[in-house]
């Protein structure tokens, strides 16, 4: 029991890796592609879109195949298993994020923008001191979401034969005749989220001193 | 000194021409008030003076400097319209305080980082413009623990934080109660007395015959009529005016 308990925390260290690192890439990765999504250029909002449209419109798990495959089949080689998958969800998720900061962006008045033109600011320091707090504040609920799901997601990553946690449960279960691993999986997943939410709520408290 | 020289500008939103070639100059120390109907092209003009909106064609020079000019009009350089910009104020109809920001960092933020102001320098300015606005205690607050009225004051003191050669508004308390509408013209008022320069957009007629060296009347995109509040006030030259001031007298 207690190397299975082990087996499996090792096995989680690999899902929150894939989980940190997937943040780590598309939130910034996100912020990227919102812009390019509202861009004037019409060409670079269109092919922006359109890559949204094929991240959100097909499954993860079809995306993930092949970020892995198709580079074997054009060049002959094929990035590693966990490359493969840090790739796919970044690209993934930044489609989601970049949807969730557009909508973000675009509820902020048009009014700040011209307070801050006004007053002589760069537009950078306008787009990251005065506009991207505001943005952030009124995201973090549909964010909270989206990276609830990305706990969950993690568990795709055996597709392409990453031993993440449910991986690992489950060729525990068949090992032992038990659903106990499957189980303890669970757990693990509802604590991983428990502590998301709970670091959201934080977050959303925090920048809660106005309205 | 000309703190604004307008000639001729023209501005249009598509099929629909807003600006129908304005003319406008205001000399240092003077304050001007635009009033005329709904529509008519005021706050387009503020947003052109201020480089919110592009004009087509015509003049723009604020403080010496030119903005643009010619038909088609070309624009200054960036460097020259960062100088621009900070030669000049504009106060929002509704604010549009930063609401993350304490009233303090509203005041400041623009000090410290356009004009690189030190921190503390910054601090003692703009508590002796909160001061003078009657906020002192409101400097930890944030925008929206105030009233419009209060909002609107901070407003102020942070366009005039940056000491601007000429300082606009727009229907500055269009947004406000009625009973909080004399406390901004008042703070207006004193400011008229210390002879800062303004450009004021207003439908309280009294307020702007009462502050003006010279009012302007707009409409439908042109300057119908201007002159001292006596002469377009008292004695209005122009039909259109006229049927204008009618309602408000009425
Ligand atoms: N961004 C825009 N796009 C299209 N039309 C616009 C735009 N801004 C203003 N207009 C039009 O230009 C005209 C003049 O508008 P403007 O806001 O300058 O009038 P105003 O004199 O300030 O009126 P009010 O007293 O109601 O504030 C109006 O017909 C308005 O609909
Ligand atoms: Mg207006």
């Amino acid at each position: 029991m207690v190397k299975l308990l082990l087996l499996m925390l090792e096995a989680s260290l690999v899902s929150l890796r894939i989980f940190f690192l997937t943040l780590l890439f598309a939130l910034p990765l996100g912020l990227l592609v919102a812009r390019g999504r509202m861009s004037a250029n019409k060409v670079v909002s269109s092919v922006v879109n359109i890559y949204i449209m094929i991240m959100r419109g097909t499954p993860l798990i079809l995306q993930l195949i092949f970020v892995y495959f198709a580079p074997y089949y054009i060049f002959g080689a094929s990035s590693g298993r966990f490359t493969a998958v840090i790739i796919a969800y970044v690209i993934n998720y930044a489609a989601y994020f970049a949807e969730i900061y557009r909508g973000g962006i675009q509820s902020i008045s048009p009014g700040q923008w011209e307070a801050a033109h006004v007053l002589g600011f760069s537009r950078s320091h306008t787009y990251f001191f005065i506009i991207l707090p505001q943005v952030i504040r009124r995201i973090i609920p549909a964010m909270g979401n989206e990276v609830i799901t990305l706990v969950k997601d993690t568990a795709l990553a055996q597709t392409i034969g990453v031993a993440e946690l449910f991986r690992v449960a489950q060729n525990a279960a068949a090992r032992e005749f038990s659903t106990m691993p499957i189980f303890i999986a669970g757990v693990f997943y509802f604590v991983m989220n428990a502590v998301v939410s709970r670091t959201f709520d934080v977050i959303e408290k925090r920048l809660d001193y106005y309205s | 000194m000309e703190v604004l020289r307008i000639e001729q500008v023209r501005k249009s939103f598509g099929e629909l021409e807003v600006l129908k070639g304005i003319s406008v100059s205001q000399n240092s120390g003077e304050v001007l008030s635009v009033i005329g109907p709904s529509g008519s092209g005021k706050s387009t003009l503020l947003r052109c003076i201020t480089n919110l909106e592009k004009i087509d064609s015509g003049l723009i020079q604020i403080a010496g400097r030119t903005l643009a000019e010619g038909n088609p009009a070309t624009y200054a350089p960036a460097a020259t319209l960062q100088e621009i910009r900070l030669s000049i104020g504009l106060v929002f109809q509704n604010f549009n305080l930063f609401p993350h920001f304490s009233v303090l960092r509203n005041i400041t933020e623009a000090q410290v980082h356009v004009l690189k102001r030190s921190k503390e320098e910054a601090r003692e300015r703009s508590y002796a413009l909160l001061k003078k606005m009657g906020l002192e205690e409101k400097a930890k607050s944030y925008p929206c623990q105030l009233s419009g009225g209060q909002q609107q004051r901070v407003s102020i003191a942070r366009s005039l934080a940056l000491s601007p050669a000429l300082l606009c508004f727009d229907e500055p308390t269009s947004a406000l109660d009625p009973e909080l509408t004399g406390d901004i013209l008042s703070v207006i008022k004193e400011l008229a007395q210390e002879h800062m320069t303004m450009l004021v957009v207003t439908h309280e007629m009294s307020f702007a015959r009462d502050i003006s060296d010279r009012v302007i009347f707009m409409d439908e995109g042109k300057v119908i009529e201007q002159g001292t509040p006596e002469e377009l006030f008292s004695a209005t030259r122009e039909q259109r005016t006229r049927q204008f001031l009618q309602r408000f007298n009425a």
